[in-house]
């Protein structure tokens, strides 16, 4: 038993060893290549997709009309979902505005509104801002400058959490920063396989060549970049192109949340399993994916076994508690001698200041500053904790065929 | 389209080339410090073992001429210091490790010649020491083993003058197997045994307390006493 527990141990620790130095080095690489773009402004659509959102929807548009862009050729879409609520009216102050229109449509879930917008948008390029989000006033501009590269097809920006209160949100503001630092790297080895919903912008060919959004188990902005990795269309990411987005502040809600993404995330690798371990489709094709298929078989039996050890433990203090009684430990005569000092112990210590350097690092990335933030210790230790339980449901939605609600 | 990309290996294989050096670094610094520890405990072993010749030949050269300095380089705490860190390395280097059965050999013999030792100083000079005996199996599910172990820490607590001898049944090594046979051990384990009393299997706290009063009823009675000296006395500083 011991020799299996350790041998998973091993080989979760090499897994995670093996794919952050990939991450490092190929970051490295990417930036001595790294070029400066001028401004590049053509026509675009931002669409908002909303569904009784009466109270934020007008801050998301402000947020848009306040971008650094060519009035001209900035045009914004609204489109209601078929809200219950007071959306509709609250968009009336936008009637005869000049860079806005309102639509609206049935209820038929976010990917219906993105492809109605999308087939009535006149310009070249579209993109997305959800109405919980709002973008920092350059944002677009980073963005566009990507496009100036004939064979970029998608941009994504960097994901942030607009002012994390409880412990929770400060987990996913380290999250998204290390996020934002990922689909950077995978950019430059060209693999991004998720362009995120909020603000990320295609050029409106890619649906010709490729058709429109799909329900895609909830998770339309994963699969719309599958589908174009798999056809081969680049997806470029902007750096400093910053939209904030408000996390779930609860657990309920971020579990929710996150069963919908991972079980979307397995249900769309089921559906292009042909790309995983296929070396048509580079570096996502023999790396990011497999790893990702086997990073998170061997994370949850890393898990498991961990569980194991710490009911054995359990189980021993116990048998010396029923035994012996309560003794209090003693903390005062330390010797270096009784110091966990085997490889696994060390290598664990190991993987941890280096991930610690990878987030803490990735928030640098994302806010220029270098600056050491417990946000960062949150989610190394709090994230291990409570992610086993939606990886667990989500495993077990894709096997019985479940779909998480997507609200 | 083709849509076929360029995969640079030799990235991969740079990769794969970092995380080894990172791996073997690992086990290097882990075998450096299991050395050093087996090192410290050898040369604890050592150290014990000079100092029960020294008493030894202290003691023959005194004779019954003195007693009042034999003794004083008697080494239960350095012995069951020994013994946790042979524990420790047994847990981290498992039972099986060649050192560790070799320390644990060594182990056993400076504790039978503790106890002949400590047994001589105690019928010549009338210093009071409590033996106990502990033969354990070395099953993984000897969960009895376990709770015995326990509970005769325990008792070594209460009562600093009792000197536990703890020895692998298993432990192919002749003067164990002899001692066993004086004390006629035969399996299943684990047995204590205590002056003429022989303890077949486990026993909680409390029985095994009651046992070891009964065999050395003025030893344990003193440790008792003073145990209440002394929490008397930090009562009345507090």
């Amino acid at each position: 038993m011991d020799a299996v527990l350790q041998g998973i141990s091993y080989t979760f620790i090499f897994f995670t060893l093996y794919f952050e130095v990939f991450l490092l080095i190929s970051f490295f690489e990417g930036r001595k290549k790294e070029e400066v773009a001028d401004d590049y402004t053509p026509p675009v659509t931002v669409i908002v997709p909303c569904f009784n959102e009466e109270t934020t929807v007008l801050g998301t548009v402000e947020s848009i009309l306040n971008l650094e862009y060519p009035k001209e050729n900035l045009h914004i879409m609204v489109v209601d979902d078929g809200s219950t609520d007071g959306t509709l009216k609250a968009l009336e102050v936008y009637k005869n505005h000049p860079m806005i229109e309102v639509h609206t449509k049935e209820n038929g879930g976010k990917f219906t509104v993105l492809n109605y917008a999308i087939e009535n948008a006149k310009t070249d390029f579209v993109g997305c801002l959800d109405a919980d989000s709002f973008v920092m006033p350059d944002a677009l501009l980073r963005i566009m400058r990507k496009f100036k590269n004939p064979v970029t097809m998608a941009v994504t920006p960097s994901t942030v959490i607009h002012k994390p209160k409880n412990i929770l949100q400060k987990m996913q503001k380290a999250e998204y920063e290390y996020g934002n630092l990922l689909r950077r790297i995978l950019s430059i080895i060209d693999a991004v396989h998720i362009t995120p919903g909020p603000f990320s912008f295609f050029r409106k060919e890619v649906f010709t060549k490729i058709g429109l959004f799909k329900h895609a188990h909830n998770t339309e902005d994963m699969e719309i970049a599958m589908r174009m990795q798999k056809h081969g269309l680049k997806i470029e990411n902007a750096d400093g192109a910053l939209v904030y987005t408000v996390g779930p502040e609860t657990i309920k809600k971020l579990y929710k949340q996150r069963v919908r993404w991972t079980s979307g995330f397995l249900g769309n690798l089921i559906d292009y399993k042909e790309m995983v371990f296929n070396k048509k489709y580079g570096d996502l094709g023999v790396f990011i994916l497999p790893i990702a298929v086997v990073g998170l078989f061997v994370t949850l039996i890393f898990l498991v076994s961990n569980l194991i050890r710490f009911i054995q433990s359990l189980v021993d203090h116990i048998l010396k508690w029923k035994t012996v009684g309560i003794s209090m430990p003693q903390f005062g005569n330390f010797e270096w001698f009784f110091l966990n000092t085997n490889t696994i112990s060390i290598l664990g210590l190991l993987l941890f200041f280096m991930t610690l350097f990878i987030v803490t690092y990735a928030s640098k990335f994302t806010n220029g500053k270098w600056r050491f933030s417990i946000d960062a210790l949150y989610f190394i230790l709090l994230y291990s904790l409570i992610a086993p339980f939606w990886l667990i449901k989500s495993v077990y939605n894709n096997l019985v065929g479940k779909h998480a609600p997507w609200r | 389209m083709n849509n076929s990309k360029h995969i640079d290996w030799k990235k991969y294989a740079i990769v794969f080339a970092i995380t080894g050096a990172i791996f073997s670094t690992a086990l290097y610094a882990s075998n450096y410090f299991n050395n050093k520890r087996i090192y410290e405990i050898k040369r604890i072993q050592d150290s014990i073992s000079t100092s029960i010749l020294s008493s030894e030949t202290q003691f023959s050269l005194l004779s019954e001429l003195s007693c009042k300095d034999v003794g004083s380089s008697v080494l239960s705490d350095e012995l069951n210091s020994l013994a946790e860190r042979i524990e420790f390395s047994a847990q981290n280097l498992g039972a099986e490790n060649k050192e560790v059965i070799e320390l644990k050999k060594f182990y056993s013999l400076l504790e039978i010649k503790d106890y002949i030792l400590m047994k001589r100083i105690s019928e010549r000079c009338g210093k009071k020491f409590m033996f106990a005996f502990y033969f354990y199996g070395n099953e993984k599910n000897c969960q009895d083993c376990q709770k015995t172990s326990l509970v005769l820490t325990y008792l070594r607590e209460k009562y600093p003058a009792l000197r536990v001898y703890s020895f692998d049944y298993n432990l192919d090594l002749s003067a164990v197997k002899t001692l066993a046979t004086i004390f006629k051990i035969k399996e299943p384990l684990p047995i204590v045994v205590i002056g003429d009393e022989t303890i077949n299997g486990f026993k909680d706290k409390e029985e095994m307390e009651k046992i070891l009063q009964k065999i050395y009823p003025k030893e344990t009675k003193e440790a008792l006493d003073l145990l209440k000296t002394k929490s008397a006395t930090t009562t009345e500083k507090k």
